[in-house]
């Protein structure tokens, strides 16, 4: 059985080298740029459809995650150190090698974060915020719960545009390259676009195997079952609330490492990203691929997220979404990639098959 | 600080605070005949705002705003019928998703009709620079008529609610919504009805603050996180102390300029909209059995 | 095994429980019965951790459990079934029976996301384990179909099942045979004193009088959330106040 998934997932990996030569051949490489944005929105999404889908909590704050994660790393990455230069702290975290040197964009020196650093840092707040809201967060239920989560939200996104050092406004730019490792830079540089398509779905499919292998695990079954019946879940010796709470912070990590990478990669980032539109925008896409489906939430992910970048919705961008929302929740609450619709369509798919083996 | 600013930060506060008021009874009213929150709420008084300023542009100012309160009325009957009214017992999610959808489209179609720029309706009576002294300081007639036509609305609901019949029957469907259906009334219309008069009044609100706070397309969602906020305080489905807890708001919100940038003045609210419903959802005002009865 | 001392819970004016006290003995059968609003249902949240008690000493092989959470006393050895039907919806029979084997199984976050060699050997006893407890039961060849979709009879075998997959010391069952047929009653009968006999102590909450006389060991009288009989089915019967309050109110 686990092995079917191991396919799956070797298949989607092998799309995204198919992708990649189509772009090359059609002279379309320009694609990769958003098929890289995409990428990491699919990130956060399917991380949240996990929270959602599976485990049944809504959150409509996540965007705060993710900017939790863009702009900590890129106030690190970009905010110069050099005054302080003389300081202990300073000196410590440059004894220890946390610090590196770059000319900024008009050629002035700037002493910041080496971007591991930064990341972890990023990721390590991002866990420690989620489990501070997540406790109490998640003991509310239906209204309570969706309120809270846009409450967190509309938190973060006035904190990210009233604050000096997130650049209120204008956001964080100049935000330099992350060396992963030799060789490998999330960077939006043209040079390195290539690369860094390979490197967001090359992730995405990571992050989508840890998912997927979740949800076919004894805690996957546990989530699944809160989701359902809470107090049944609790009976069968569930820990509900530990688990809705590691959940939450597993999603928000998602999250925040997408936004790290995505940051990096655009070389800036803007409070829309904190914005209420985006975490609807991601409930919206978990919505249409099917609640509790990790794949629909990742194909949705990619394809709207794609649309959406590529500006094929115009100024009707956010209208788009919440219309989705609205048609979705209204005709077909389980989603348009439902699992039904999805082996309906694989039986017609086989049935052919079996008959061609026949004749 | 000197008593003058002293004042100035509770007449802000109190002005802002109707407001939020005004919102969460609108939540209460939709809430209580269907145990909704309907997300869009905030929506209604940016569209009330909206609607007047463009309608003042070719007619005389109190019947812009009437009719701004009636084509609002009319949306919020027409969102009823087109999204609510046919859902056979939705999931408490999905009609929350659809109530935020709504609110979204209700932003687009604004952002579509008046753009970005922000609007204000004129003063009602004299101008920005005109007050009025109050033993002794000066404030804006236009805070007066926030207080005043706030006043007017609760005190109108009541009387609605306690002594006609179409206020009895919201009230009885209310109560117990199979009861009141037994006895003839026709709760789908009640539901219609409670979405029409949360739109109106919410629409009247957003006429009279628009003059002072201004109104733009994504005025709403702040709104509605803050008038849900109070809605909360007070207990939901509580009007008379959402009142109580919209002062509250409003005041703690002005105070907080003065220990911190402004521009966390919005934080500062839903912090405590956290908060409260962390430590006591059930609102300042209600008891803990009632709040544990209801489902959600 | 089970011992309940003084236990009281009043819901603001009304008093669902009032000082009850008595005790289970290992590997019997033991019901509570009562008219309707007698307060079993509550009793039963109650010793389960759902509801607080206000006052009172539930014990559980000598360890107090009045204050410990609902999947505390679960993993103590306590499983319980649902007067309404609590299965887990767009999950399968076999599933639902997997998530009461949670108890006995340990992988957590990281072992399932990585789906660590522990991991999958474990799932694997977890899937026979819990068809296994199926076939017991009787339901083995619905293992694969979705749980909210069978039959009513279906679903309380399912319930039971996923009860006794986390290998209780003792489960609850609320009314069991509420809505069944009385050939599936006589079924239902017939698995509870197969899952005493494999050592399983029992309580019951039941409203079928001729159930409860024919498998229980012991029966308690509960009326307005008062004991007013406890002992053998026999004496039950035959006890005056029980036939005033109880068979009487049947029979009007």
């Amino acid at each position: 059985m686990p092995d079917r998934r191991f396919i799956h997932i070797g298949f989607f990996a092998g799309a995204g080298i198919i992708i990649q030569l189509l772009t090359y051949f059609t002279g379309t490489g320009y694609f990769l740029t958003q098929l890289t944005m995409s990428s990491y929105y699919a990130i956060v999404i399917i991380g949240l459809c996990m929270l959602m889908g599976y485990a049944g909590q809504i959150s409509i704050g996540h965007a705060g995650f993710f900017a939790i994660g863009g702009y900590l790393s890129s106030a690190m990455t970009t905010h110069d150190l050099t005054p302080f230069k003389g300081s202990l702290p300073v000196r410590l975290l440059d004894s220890i090698g946390f610090l590196v040197d770059r000319q900024g964009l008009y050629g002035e020196q700037i002493l910041h974060f080496q971007p591991w650093v930064s990341f972890i840092f990023a990721v390590l707040v991002t866990v420690a915020i989620a489990y501070l809201i997540g406790g109490p967060v998640l003991k509310l239920k239906g209204h309570y719960l969706a309120m809270a989560t846009l409450g967190f939200g509309t938190i973060i996104y006035s904190i990210v545009i009233g604050t000096p050092v997130f650049g209120e406004a204008d956001g964080i730019s100049d935000v330099p390259a992350f060396a992963l490792l030799p060789g490998l830079t999330v960077s939006g540089k043209m040079s390195v676009r290539i690369e860094n398509f390979y490197i967001a779905w090359g992730l995405m499919s990571i992050c989508m195997l840890l998912l997927l292998n979740l949800v076919n695990s004894r805690v996957g079954r546990a989530l699944r079952s809160i989701h359902s019946a809470e107090d049944a879940a609790n009976a069968m010796g569930v820990d509900t609330a530990t688990y809705k709470l590691r959940i939450f912070v597993i999603s928000a990590v998602f999250a925040s490492v997408a936004g790290v990478l995505m940051t990096h990669f655009n070389g800036g980032i803007g409070p829309s990203e904190a914005s209420i539109m985006k975490s609807v925008r991601y409930v919206a896409i978990v919505a249409v691929g099917g609640m509790a489906n990790l794949w629909g939430a990742l194909i949705m992910g990619l394809v709207l997220n794609f649309l959406s970048l590529r500006g094929y919705f115009g100024s009707l961008d956010d209208a788009v979404f919440g219309g989705i929302l609205i048609v979705i929740m209204l005709f077909s609450p389980k989603g348009l990639l439902r699992k039904e619709t999805l082996s309906y369509m694989r039986d017609i798919v086989l049935q052919r098959g079996s008959e061609e083996d026949n004749a | 600080m000197g008593f003058e600013l002293f004042f100035q930060y509770i007449v802000a506060g109190v002005t802002y605070g109707a407001i939020y008021a005004i919102v969460a009874i609108g939540f209460n009213i939709i809430y209580n005949t269907t145990g909704i929150i309907n997300f869009a709420q905030g929506e209604f008084v940016m569209l009330g705002g909206m609607t007047a300023f463009t309608l003042n542009t070719f007619m005389p100012l109190p019947l812009a705003i009437i009719f701004a309160v009636i084509i609002t009325m009319i949306v919020g009957a027409l969102i009823e019928m087109i999204f609510i009214r046919w859902l056979d017992n939705p999931s408490v999610l999905r009609m929350i998703i659809i109530t935020i959808g709504i609110s979204i489209l209700i932003r687009e179609v604004a952002l579509h009709v008046w753009d970005e720029t922000v609007r204000a309706l004129p003063y009602f009576t004299g101008n920005e620079i005109s007050s009025i002294a109050i033993g002794g300081v000066r404030i804006s007639p236009q805070v007066l008529w926030v207080i005043g036509v706030s006043s007017v609305i609760v005190v109108g609901l009541h009387f609605f609610f306690k002594l006609t019949s179409v206020g009895r029957q919201m009230r009885a469907c209310a109560d117990n919504r199979n009861a009141a259906r037994l006895c003839g009334v026709s709760t789908r219309n009640m539901v219609t009805f409670s979405f029409m008069l949360s739109a109106g009044i919410g629409a009247l609100a957003g006429c009279t603050v628009s003059p002072i706070t201004y109104v733009s397309y994504n005025s709403g969602t702040l709104l509605a996180i803050k008038g849900f906020t109070v809605a909360i305080l007070g207990g939901l489905g509580n009007s008379i102390a959402a009142v109580a807890a919209g002062l509250i708001l409003g005041i703690l919100e002005s105070f907080s300029i003065w220990v911190m940038p402004a521009a966390y003045k919005d934080a500062v609210s839903i912090a405590i909209l956290l908060l409260i419903l962390f430590v006591r959802p059930s609102g300042l005002f209600g008891s803990k059995e009632r709040f544990g009865l209801k489902e959600f | 095994m089970l011992e309940i001392n003084g236990l009281n819970r009043r819901f603001g004016g009304l008093q669902a429980v009032k000082d009850v006290s008595f005790s289970v003995r290992e590997g019997q059968i033991k019901a509570v019965i009562g008219p309707n609003g007698a307060g079993k249902t509550t009793l039963f949240n109650l010793i389960s951790g759902y509801l607080r008690a206000d006052s009172g000493i539930t014990s559980f092989m000598g360890k107090q459990i009045q204050t410990m959470a609902p999947h505390k006393i679960a993993r103590s050895g306590i499983s319980r079934t649902f007067q309404h039907i609590r299965l887990f919806h767009e999950m399968t029979a076999l599933e639902n029976v997997m998530v009461g084997r949670h108890t006995q199984s340990s992988s957590g976050f990281i072992a399932g996301m990585f789906s660590l060699p522990g991991t999958r050997t474990e799932e694997k006893r977890i899937r026979n384990r819990a068809l296994e407890i199926m076939d017991f039961i009787g339901i083995a060849d619905l293992a694969d179909t979705d749980a909210t979709s069978l039959a009513f009879g279906q679903q309380r075998g399912v319930e039971l099942a996923r009860a006794l997959a986390s290998d209780p010391k003792l489960m609850l069952l609320d009314e069991p045979a509420a809505g069944l047929n009385m050939k599936e009653t006589a079924e239902v009968a017939v698995q509870i004193t197969k899952i005493r006999d494999l050592g399983i102590t029992v309580l019951i909450v039941e409203h079928d009088m001729s159930l409860v006389m024919n498998i229980s060991d012991e029966i308690v009288v509960l009326n307005y959330g008062e004991k007013i009989a406890e002992g053998l089915p026999l004496e039950i019967q035959k006890d005056s106040e029980v036939i005033k309050v109880y068979l009487g109110d049947e029979d009007a």
